[in-house]
């Protein structure tokens, strides 16, 4: 890889700096709240719904986000709007209006709590162990992104860089729990929106407008005006046939792998779990929702303006069309990965590539920051005080979280210098724990509103449907079927799905069901409609509704999809 | 908010909405004054004739001045419930 050196000069040292003053400042300042450990693990269950809504997009805008879709889109264009469109915001609706309810109604702490509570500590187990693996090595994964952009952009070894990332994480984390992760999340979103809106900005003054951009997409020689409609995206579905191409996309991307992901994965619920009320945590991803389908307007169509004004990417795409990427890279020295700095390089002025310089370190940290801070807070309730050691007072499980927390961080570390010696083999992990989200999907809902599934047939679904996954993803990799693209995802995930949805109604016939009086807050029939509402506060008005919001959302997404279809 | 309740003080110490304004301003006057004094051709090359440096601080600075008035004109109101576990309050009414 060629060094992409930004002629960053003092002014954009400043900006940088100052951030950082700021990133610090708030773990010190959020300290001074803390004294109990649910204060430290949950943020004492206090914040407005605005602040954890941004907190909830920011967890999940990190490096493999931002580079990422911008790559994508620098490549296949407007079909990238699908991850954002199809693939995140009808997931995080459905998990404001029907799973919220109960994760934050059933006062569990965790994700992996209310799996104990519904059924149990064989299905806990599998659950809190596997999560607690994956957030480790996906920070290290994070770490080492971040460390490889300082090492690029600015020169510094990778070592240093990713102790002293490592460093600044660690120090506001273990200060000010997760009320400094998310707000730190929070003040993330708005300088990378303050460093990305005038790139986006920027760029399409260079390529002259809107219709410039339109132009020189349609007319580059390959993939053409395809890359100018979100649908049906055979490019990016990997499907030749259009109409396969968007039944691939709507429920392999948009039901099995986006709503695994974003129902059940702690890091983004935690977020809602540390807001004020029920109302407020319903209200944390619908709210999300809306600042989640503008994001792709400052992160895809940057990386589609670079692919046509930065001279590399785009000498790069013609022989990666013609050639092969491989020796596209060989030739240019840059990859579709590159497509932000590159453009950054070309168009941003010294002050302004500070900010963004500054939104970029900010983005990669926060994203290790929240794996590391729900890493420790399943650590700490769901492992050590469920199977180590029980009933010690609350300081002790507060100075475990702490403990916990620089622990991750060492370990994330060494996870960090592996990831860069075996990058494929880190791949094949993530891909792996990808396979956990989709059964677990299943479960959960299934668990919610079928009060007869017992105990057994959780973990049984579970290790059932992650091993069909795992052995639909086995046979693709060595060849058994060809499945081009996302197909053998989307396949692996819907397979994980059905097994744990079939094998669990199985099991559930020739077991013993939970006795009523033990549901209730777990199963919707088992719930007084009481528990779901906000005690002793008046009803909000129609704006600050869950589901009214939500149907706004909804409707907005559907407009945005059909004028950019 | 009544300053009759101490606790509301230490809760207006750390409002993140104040960190926003606050920092979204600096980053907002050093951009501005940038683009005043040291707009370089080679500059106006790469943006293509705008100061981007000046707009975006002056964004920035709109932007830092909504924050800080959000927060002056609806403060953090704390609920003390049992206890030591107190309940910040954040615009809900708003």
């Amino acid at each position: 890889m060629e060094d992409i050196r930004l002629d960053a000069q003092w002014i954009d040292y400043l900006l940088i700096a100052i951030y950082f003053i700021f990133v610090l400042g708030i773990g010190w300042f959020a300290k001074r709240g803390i004294s109990s450990s649910i204060e430290f693990l949950l943020s004492g269950r206090s914040l407005p719904a605005w602040v954890t809504a941004l907190a909830f997009v920011s967890a999940n805008l990190g490096a493999v986000e931002i580079m990422g879709m911008s790559a994508t889109g620098a490549q296949y264009g407007m079909p990238t709007m699908h991850y954002f469109w199809i693939g995140a915001v009808p997931a995080m609706l459905f998990l404001g209006v029907v799973m919220m309810p109960f994760y934050y109604g059933s006062k569990v702490r965790s994700v992996p709590e209310f799996m104990r509570k519904r059924f149990g500590t064989g299905a806990h187990l599998v659950n809190a162990l596997s999560f607690a693996i994956a957030q480790i090595l996906i920070a290290g994964v994070n770490l080492f992104l971040l460390g490889t952009i300082v090492n690029r952009l600015l020169g510094w070894p990778l070592w240093i860089a990713l102790v002293v990332a490592a460093a600044i994480v660690l120090s506001y984390i273990t200060l000010g729990g997760l009320t400094a992760a998310i707000y730190n999340e929070v003040l993330q979103f708005f300088v990378i929106v303050a460093a990305l809106l005038p790139l986006t900005i920027i760029g399409l003054n260079r390529v002259g407008g809107w219709d410039g951009l339109v132009e020189k997409v349609s007319n580059d020689g390959m993939l053409g005006a395809e890359q100018l409609s979100s649908w049906p995206g055979e490019q990016l579905s990997g499907f030749d046939n259009p109409v396969l191409s968007v039944v691939g996309i709507v429920f392999g991307l948009g039901f099995v792998l986006s709503f695994g992901y974003w129902t059940t994965n702690f890091v983004e619920v935690q977020r809602a779990m540390a807001s004020k009320s029920i109302t407020a945590a319903r209200l944390t991803p619908i709210l999300g929702a809306f600042p989640k389908m503008l994001i792709p307007f400052i992160v895809v169509v940057p990386g589609m303006i670079a692919a046509v004004l930065v001279t590399q990417l785009t000498q790069f795409k013609q022989i990666s069309a013609s050639v092969g990427e491989a020796s596209a890279q060989a030739q240019t020295g840059v990859t579709y990965n590159d497509a932000l700095l590159l453009l950054m390089r070309e168009v941003l002025p010294n002050g302004l590539l500070g900010v963004a310089i500054a939104g970029l370190l900010a983005a990669f940290m926060a994203g290790m920051a929240a794996n590391i801070s729900a890493f420790n807070t399943v650590f700490s309730y769901d492992l050590w005080q469920q199977y180590v050691v029980k009933d010690r007072e609350d300081d002790y499980y507060l100075k475990v979280g702490r403990i916990a927390t620089i622990g991750a961080c060492v370990v994330a570390i060494f996870t960090a210098l592996i990831a860069g010696n075996f990058s494929n083999l880190m791949d094949y992990l993530q891909t792996l724990f990808g396979f956990f989200n989709a059964p677990l999907f299943a479960t959960f809902i299934l668990g919610m509103f079928w009060k007869r599934m017992s105990a057994t047939a959780g973990w049984v679904g579970l290790v059932g449907g992650t091993l069909s996954a795992v052995a639909v993803f086995i046979l693709a990799e060595t060849g058994v079927f060809d499945l081009p693209g996302q197909g053998a995802a989307f396949l692996a995930a819907s397979t994980a799905f059905v097994v744990d949805i079939v094998l669990s109604v199985i099991v559930t016939f020739r077991t013993a069901p939970k006795p009523a009086h033990e549901l209730r807050g777990l199963v919707y029939s088992e719930t007084p409609k009481a528990d779901f509402e906000d005690l002793g506060e008046p009803k909000p008005p129609i704006w600050k509704r869950p589901v009214p919001v939500a149907g706004l959302a909804l409707v907005l997404v559907i407009i945005l999809n059909v004028s950019f279809g | 908010m009544s300053n009759a309740n101490e606790l509301t003080k230490t809760a207006g110490a750390f409002d993140i909405r104040n960190f926003i304004g606050v920092l979204l301003g600096i980053f907002g006057i050093i951009l501005a004054i940038a683009g005043l004094v040291d707009f370089t051709p080679d500059e106006a090359r790469r943006t293509g004739g705008i100061d981007a440096n000046l707009w975006t601080g002056v964004g920035l600075v709109l932007a830092a001045i909504a924050f800080l008035g959000w927060a002056k004109l609806r403060p953090l109101r704390i609920v003390d419930t049992q206890g030591p576990t107190s309940e910040l309050d954040g615009d809900q009414e708003a």
